[in-house]
């Protein structure tokens, strides 16, 4: 073979590859410092602002704002596997043969997520006006004002609310799984909840959890709702804080930094449990 | 011989529509059936509906001599609970044309799951039986791989050594190298045919008229919902006497 081909007025090499040269993205230049700008007008005006970025520093790690995020941090994880307790019984109901559950899940979801969450806190919190005592009979019986805390208040509120969201989010889950799954279960002898248990869920898992993701980061921000029926945490705290010294954007911005931490954390979280729940997906 | 599988009046409706219209079948221990016909004629429907995945409304199906989804109790048949009807389904292997493994499960694992969960033998001795059957059907080197990492051929040969697993009285094929990728195919049949030599009970739905053929006792031809004809496959496949049948055979081989 020649080393050269000559191809009407082009050379090619002797590999028989001819250079090449890569178009200029001169739009992409153009839009990049485009956006590069901006964020540095808005960060510089944030920065010249009238904001005190050293109270923001001394308060972050407050006694307060800590018991605060504490208190967030306790709050959104039980809250949230109440809503997934609740969710997966309602979405197992919904989906019943049985006409009376799956109709009472459809009327549990439609009021729990037709009502406003803030609204469904309030309810709980002042439900001792409608049964002033929580008795069971010969065991015991107590007045609601004691067991209806802010703590449990909010565990309930947005937990009940978060069931209804996440019912659909399994039943969403469940269906995706390819129906020869459950039958070819059933073929092997194995029932319902052992099938759901052992084939189904662990599949529907991987469509789950990407949503559940979401709906966790709904949570932990939802939890500041609670600050309106007194229970402490992070914006609760930062509130009390602001209304006696009044440096309200610097605590504001405080609590913005928790929130992004914890959610941050899930991010992270979710990543490797998706990666776990891939197992067997990988190639496809 | 004893009857294995006994079919009696056995119709079936998904609502008004009549899939199956009165069939009466037997297959004796150790027969191998195939079931073939147009697609719609309710062969699918008819095997579904002797591991009860699927209920007929009339007739009924004897399993061992046992009927499968009632008991007999003052001359009614009181439908029988769920549990119970598991406990028969777990004696009857299936394999499903779009063999339906475990995807989150490794083939081993696909194999043992039903054995510990469902029979509730020893995890030590469910792998030592999965491992013969993996070596069985050819598969000893795959116990590790997901279905997605194998070979459609490979993956219903996981599926037939998982339906094994449960050590069934009967093996009931739902078009299993249907499928399949051409060349596949055959080492599929191929697990089928030393299976049936192993004396195994098989009622096989198929387009596979070559398998037919050469393994089964009896070829069954069904169209719109009945058994048109039925009978030993040299006279069945060569010389068919109904003219559904001669046709549909007819179209098949060409």
């Amino acid at each position: 073979m020649k080393e050269e081909v000559t191809m009407g007025n082009i050379s090619i090499a002797g590999n028989g590859e001819l250079e090449r040269v890569q178009r200029k993205h001169y739009g992409r230049y153009a839009s990049g410092i485009l956006v590069l700008l901006l964020v540095f007008l808005v960060v510089r005006a944030f920065y010249n602002g009238m904001i005190d970025w050293n109270i923001v520093g001394e308060f972050l790690t407050a006694q307060s704002i800590i018991e605060g995020l504490l208190k967030t941090i306790v709050m959104a994880p039980l809250a949230m596997l109440l809503g997934l307790v609740l969710g997966l019984a309602i979405a197992l109901m919904r989906m019943s043969q049985n006409p009376v559950c799956s109709t009472f899940a459809i009327g549990y979801m439609w009021l729990f997520r037709g009502s406003p969450q803030l609204l469904q806190l309030f309810l709980w919190y002042n439900i001792a006006l409608v049964f002033p005592t929580i008795t069971i009979p010969y065991l015991f019986s107590i007045p609601t004002i004691q067991v209806m805390t802010p703590f449990v208040a909010t565990l309930l509120g947005l937990g009940i609310c978060q069931s209804a969201y996440t019912a659909e989010v399994f039943r969403a889950g469940i269906i995706s799984v390819d129906r020869g799954q459950g039958e070819a279960a059933a073929a092997l002898g194995m029932g319902g909840g052992l099938s759901m248990r052992r084939i189904i869920l662990p599949q529907a898992m991987r469509s789950i959890v990407p949503p559940v993701g979401n709906e966790f980061i709904g949570m932990v921000k939802a939890t500041s709702l609670a600050s309106a029926i007194q229970y402490t945490e992070i914006l609760n705290a930062a509130q009390r804080i602001y209304y006696v010294n009044n440096y309200v954007i610097e605590l504001l911005i405080v609590a913005t930094v928790w929130y992004l931490f914890i959610v941050s954390l899930l991010t992270i979280g979710q990543n490797f449990l998706e990666r776990h729940l891939g197992r067997g997906f990988e190639r496809r | 011989m004893t009857n294995k599988v006994e079919i009696r009046c056995l119709s079936k409706f998904f609502g008004s529509v009549q899939v199956l219209h009165g069939i009466d079948l037997t297959v004796k221990q150790g027969e191998i059936v195939c079931l073939i016909g147009p697609s719609g004629s309710g062969k699918s429907t008819l095997l579904r509906c002797i591991n009860q995945l699927e209920g007929a409304q009339e007739g009924i199906v004897r399993v061992d001599g046992v009927i499968q989804g009632w008991s007999v109790k003052n001359g009614k048949l009181h439908e029988l609970s769920s549990r119970e009807v598991i406990a028969q389904r777990s004696h009857i292997g299936m394999v499903f044309q779009r063999f339906n493994l475990f995807p989150h499960l490794t083939a081993l694992e696909n194999i043992i799951e039903a054995p510990i969960h469902v029979r509730g033998i020893r995890r030590a001795d469910a792998i030592e039986h999965a491992c013969e059957l993996l070596t069985n059907v050819g598969l000893e080197s795959k116990r590790e791989a997901y279905p997605s990492e194998l070979s459609g051929g490979q993956q219903q040969r996981v599926a037939i050594a998982r339906a094994l697993a449960m050590k069934p009285r009967l093996m009931l094929f739902d078009e299993p190298t249907s499928a399949l990728d051409p060349e596949l195919v055959s080492e599929v049949l191929n697990v089928m045919k030393s299976l049936a030599e192993s004396g195994m009970t098989m009622i096989v739905v198929t387009h596979e008229l070559g398998f037919a053929r050469e393994v089964a006792d009896r070829v069954v031809f069904m169209d719109q919902g009945r058994i048109v004809e039925d009978g030993p496959p040299e006279e069945l496949l060569t010389s068919p006497k109904n003219s559904r049948t001669k046709s549909f055979i007819s179209s098949v081989l060409q």
